[in-house]
């Protein structure tokens, strides 16, 4: 199998979901390490623009024909953009995990929760372990 | 004096059959070439390196000696007679039907229908999977809504499972703080299943009156209603529900199957989700069941239905073709996010029901329905003539009948010694059901009993003749739309191709009667017709459940013989026959465990230890009982991890509640540290509960009341030969220890279980009782020996299995002398490795040699479960055995470059040929 990607400008949380940081705006997928774990993905089940998250809480759940699984939000805040093409092409997630398989943005409500994600060169110690 | 038995005279005297005989595939001769191979001398030596010392029983099982099929049967007619036919106008969800003969004799009584699995494997399932398509249509088109599901269990967890639906719709499948209402008009066993069911969950149930209900407070995030009310009356629920909508809501209607071809349906008047039961299209009310009960709801919400699903795919030639769909919804994938345990549910009769609808045709059954609602409409004018009071005056089959405190009892004892069945909804008003038996001669008969003396023949013959009215309630309940338009309920009317019909359907499917269908953990065993012949006698098939108790004296006799024989068969103190299915049994235990924790003020205990090798059901059940679950870890060699164990039991003494553990495990291994795991959850305070999924291992040798469990399920239909029907009927009845057995389910119609019970947790007192003669037959039939033997037999013959196999497909696990129990896992990642041949492959591989595939990638990923069971001959076992070797060469041949993969493709993973769905 061919080196799974992990994008040097992303931040990460343990439970495989990164994050992207665009001034207060943080756009938020799974990594190609979870998507490749679970397998083809058939259903992804998303909040609603407006709702608040909480770091570490789970905001979503990700269905593979293997397994269901949580989705952990990487910092607190409120959503403002879903994904919603998922809901017709959830493969998206298993295609192109950085790109048309984001699924959510957040307005975070404090930088501060940043410091407790990892970068790329920790996140691919975890995934080594 | 010599007794008879044992003189030479007697030898010859007795009875020449044995059914155990007929039972066990492989005669004396076979069993002996077979240990051979394995290296025994005998099947007490099997045994003996099989089962570990420490649990293994010290004498046999003290059962009746076993009787000739005849002479049970005998005894069975007999003890049917105990029971009294009586008229039954009780309704309250089960109501006297026809059964048409030619759906009872080909697909009730056709092992053909009735010997099938659950249709996983498509390419050999399409007819039973177009037969639950019909069911699912009827049910959208009856019931106004927009998606259905394959059957539910019965009416009752039917509206549990949509309250627990609304719940997770409204929270996101989080917990929040939300009351769900429950309308007092519904049948007392529904409100009382939704209770329990709530509790464990924890939300707040509110009983009472929708035209009263207070919607000011809030928080409401569903509702449930009956329609018609129990008590027959009609309400427009229309204004109800916008307002439950209003507070961001789902309105549930629990609907009379019958009276949705003449009324206007639950979909039309705003109804989210829509449940009931189906029994009274052709299925016998059989003392409570088994029958299908049915799920409905808008397809916004397919993804929180809990249940089969049938769909309409595509096959590999772009032809239609069915499946199940949606499956990631199901406990099997969920675990504990499940939001449902249910797998068995009740195809049999999900099949049944939907013949009906196929065989009367949208005309026939609006004929029937009107012809019941018009039968109604009769009686309460007759009733009004002779100055009682009808309670409401819209309704569908069921009248109130206003009698008054003084005449009621006498009424009532008229009724009795006229053998007719009423029901008594207070201490002056008497409830009538009529139904598609009752005649004009019958509501004669009826108004004889009120009015005693008072002839009133001409003049109901009389006002039968009168009237242009079709239907008689008020205009805002009539039903305008149509239903059933598809071909097929317009197609199979006469009896010769109604039978055509069912037969083209069973012939694309596969059952016991070509082949063995050797499903790890399924125990596809034997369903004799013997046990299987009592089911549709009259006796056994037209007793209410809710008859006075000595209308029930045969039930009676059947459900205690049953319970004692299981009793000693588990070594367990009380039995409980309600449970439906295992999925149930699980709910059921935990709950009785909880229940245990609370009455010694330590209701804190909710930790529930589950090994990651379990079957998905378990941490789902644990989950629905509202337990908090903890993963066990699980050894490289399958086993539970008594390390990691021990290190939970002690990280969570203070917390937990109970440890669920397979046994022989899920990996099909007899664990030698088992009476050492049920130590240590005891010492930490918590009570073990067995999966009794993998019982047929156990049966004679062993007693899990005897080495450390405190609950058990057991299958019926798979240790005890209830048939598979397809993806049911089943039975999970639960065993206890003795300081559990006052925890044990209670019912609120029915004084019976225990003395603090749990409550219900299915609709009828006895689950499916009338499908319980089938396992005690089966008992009697075998006695202590035969049982034994069959246990023995079904583990030689999965010894057989892996020892024939092991060479070209390694067995994954074994116990401690290389023996696996009654089943075993092959293991298919290596050729995958090798070969790019996966084991779904060869899974469709099989198919083309006539097998029904075994279990596949359960308990992991890239194996098969293989179980014979002890029905299987040696001939069967060395055939299957062949195919597997002879697929196992195809796939040497595309490893070694011998064969394209390409090419073999079109041998190995395009098979079978799919059959044509239309």
């Amino acid at each position: 199998m061919a080196e799974t990607q992990i994008p040097p400008d992303l931040l990460y949380t343990k439970d495989h979901e990164w994050a992207q940081v665009d001034d207060n705006v943080v756009s938020v997928g799974i990594t190609e390490y979870a998507q490749d774990a679970l397998g083809e993905v058939v259903y992804v089940e998303l909040p609603e623009e407006g709702q608040k998250v909480t770091q570490n809480e789970p905001f979503g759940v990700v269905e593979s024909v293997k397994a269901v699984s949580d989705l952990f939000a990487p910092v607190s805040g409120t959503v403002v953009e879903v994904n919603d093409v998922l809901m017709e092409q959830p493969g998206n997630v298993n295609d192109d995990p950085y790109g048309d398989g984001w699924l959510i943005r957040i307005e975070m409500d404090s930088e501060k929760e940043l410091t407790a994600l990892m970068n790329a060169g920790d996140y691919e110690k975890l995934t080594k372990k | 004096m010599t007794p008879l038995h044992k003189s030479p005279r007697g030898e010859v005297l007795k009875h020449t059959d044995s059914f155990s005989k007929r039972h066990i595939g492989p005669n004396d001769r076979d069993v002996r070439e077979m240990l051979k191979a394995l290296g025994f001398s005998s099947l007490e030596d099997l045994v003996r390196a099989t089962i570990p010392a420490g649990i293994r029983v010290k004498k046999p099982l003290n059962l009746p000696e076993a009787m000739s099929e005849y002479a049970v049967l005998g005894e069975m007619k007999a003890m049917s007679l105990q029971n009294k036919l009586y008229r039954n106008y009780i309704g309250m969800g089960y109501n006297p039907c026809v059964t048409p003969p030619v759906i009872q004799r080909n697909i009730l009584e056709n092992p053909g229908w009735y010997t099938q699995y659950t249709p996983y494997q498509s390419e050999i399932s399409q007819g039973r999977l177009e037969a639950l398509l019909n069911f699912q249509t009827m049910i959208i088109d009856l019931t106004g809504m927009e998606i259905a599901n394959a059957s539910m269990l019965d009416e009752g967890t039917a509206a549990a499972e949509a309250m627990t639906m609304a719940y997770n719709i409204k929270f996101h499948g989080k917990h929040g703080e939300g009351r769900f209402f429950v309308s007092q008009e519904c049948h007392p066993q529904t409100v009382a299943i939704v209770q329990t069911r709530a509790a464990a969950y924890g939300i707040e149930v509110v009983v009472g009156d929708h035209e009263k209900f207070d919607f000011s407070v809030g928080n409401l995030f569903g509702a449930l209603l009956q329609y018609p009310a129990s008590d027959g009356a009609l309400y427009d629920y229309s204004g109800f529900i916008e307002k439950v909508h209003g507070g961001g809501g789902l309105a549930v209607v629990a609907a009379d199957i019958l009276s949705l071809c003449v009324l206007k349906s639950p979909g039309e008047f705003g109804a989210d989700v829509v449940v009931g039961n189906t029994q009274r299209f052709g299925v016998p009310v059989g003392y409570g069941g088994p029958h299908a009960a049915y799920f409905a709801t808008k397809d916004e919400f397919k993804r929180h239905m809990p249940g089969r699903l049938v769909g309409v795919s595509v096959d590999a030639d772009g032809k239609p073709a069915l499946r199940l769909a949606l499956q990631t919804r199901e406990q099997h994938i969920r675990r504990a996010k499940a939001t449902s345990n249910i797998c068995t549910a009740q195809v049999l009769l999900g099949v049944m029901a939907s013949m009906y609808a196929v065989y009367h045709g949208p005309e026939g059954l609006r004929a029937i329905s009107e012809r019941v609602h018009g039968l109604a409409t009769l009686l309460a004018e007759g009733l009004s003539r002779l100055g009682f009071k009808i309670k409401y005056k819209s309704f569908f089959d069921t009248l109130a009948v206003e009698v008054g405190s003084a005449a009621l009892p006498e009424i009532w004892n008229r009724a009795q010694s006229q053998r007719m069945n009423f029901r008594t909804l207070d201490e002056k008003t008497l409830g009538i059901s009529v139904d598609e038996t009752t005649s004009v001669g019958d509501v004669i008969d009826i108004l004889e009993v009120f009015s005693p003396g008072r002839s009133t023949t001409q003049e109901i013959l009389d006002l039968g003749s009168q009237g242009s009215e079709r239907v008689a309630f008020e205009k805002t309940f009539v039903r305008v739309s149509e239903y059933l338009k598809h071909p097929v309920f317009n197609s199979h009317h006469s009896e010769t191709k109604m039978l055509r019909y069912m037969n083209m359907l069973q012939r694309k499917d596969l059952s016991l009667t070509t082949s063995m269908i050797p499903l790890g953990s399924c125990t596809m065993k034997l369903n004799a017709t013997a046990e299987m012949v009592p089911v549709t006698w009259n006796h056994f098939g037209q007793i209410h459940p809710f008859a006075p108790l000595e209308q029930a004296e045969g039930y009676k006799i059947l459900t205690s013989k049953l319970e004692s024989a299981l009793a000693e068969i588990t070594g367990f103190d009380a039995i409980s026959l309600q449970p439906n299915a295992g999925s149930q049994g699980e709910y059921a235990g935990l709950l009785v465990i909880k229940k245990y924790h609370e009455s010694r003020g330590q209701g804190h205990r909710k930790v529930c230890l589950i090994p990651n090798s379990a079957h998905g059901t378990n941490p789902a059940s644990a989950a629905m009982a509202g337990m908090q679950i903890i993963s066990v870890e699980t050894e490289s060699n399958g086993n539970i991890s008594v390390e990691d164990l021990r290190k939970k039991a002690e990280q969570y003494k203070n917390d937990l509640s109970a440890l669920m553990i397979t046994y022989p495990s899920t990996h099909g291994v007899f664990e030698e540290s088992i009476v050492e795991i049920c130590e240590i959850v005891h010492r930490a305070g918590g009570q073990v509960y067995m999966d009794g999924a993998n019982m047929n291992a156990q049966v004679g040798l062993c007693r899990p009341g005897d080495f450390g469990p405190d609950v058990c399920h057991l299958n019926l239909h798979k240790t005890f030969c209830i048939p598979h029907g397809g993806g049911g009927p089943g039975m999970g009845p639960i065993g206890v220890k003795q300081h559990l057995a006052a925890f044990l389910p209670s019912h609120p119609v029915i004084s019976m279980g225990g003395k603090t019970p749990i409550g219900p947790v299915s609709a009828a007192p006895w689950g499916s009782a009338s499908i319980l003669p089938i396992s005690l037959v089966y008992i009697l039939m075998m006695g202590t020996e035969g049982l034994t033997k069959a246990t023995q037999v079904a583990i030689l013959n999965a010894n057989y299995i892996a020892k024939r196999l092991d060479s070209a497909y390694p067995v994954l696990y074994k116990g401690r002398e290389g023996m696996v129990a009654h089943e075993c896992i092959i293991d298919l990642r290596p050729l995958k490795a090798a070969s790019g041949i996966d084991v779904e492959d060869v899974a469709k591989r099989l198919m083309d040699y006539g097998f029904h595939a075994p279990t596949v990638s359960f308990p992991v990923p890239g194996t098969m479960m293989i179980e014979p069971t002890e029905s299987e001959s040696l001939d069967e076992l060395d055939r299957f055995c062949e195919a597997m070797l002879s697929i196992r060469a195809e796939i040497e041949d595309v490893a070694a470059g011998r064969a394209d993969r390409e090419a073999v493709e079109s041998v190995i993973c395009f098979c079978p040929p799919a059959v044509d769905f239309r």
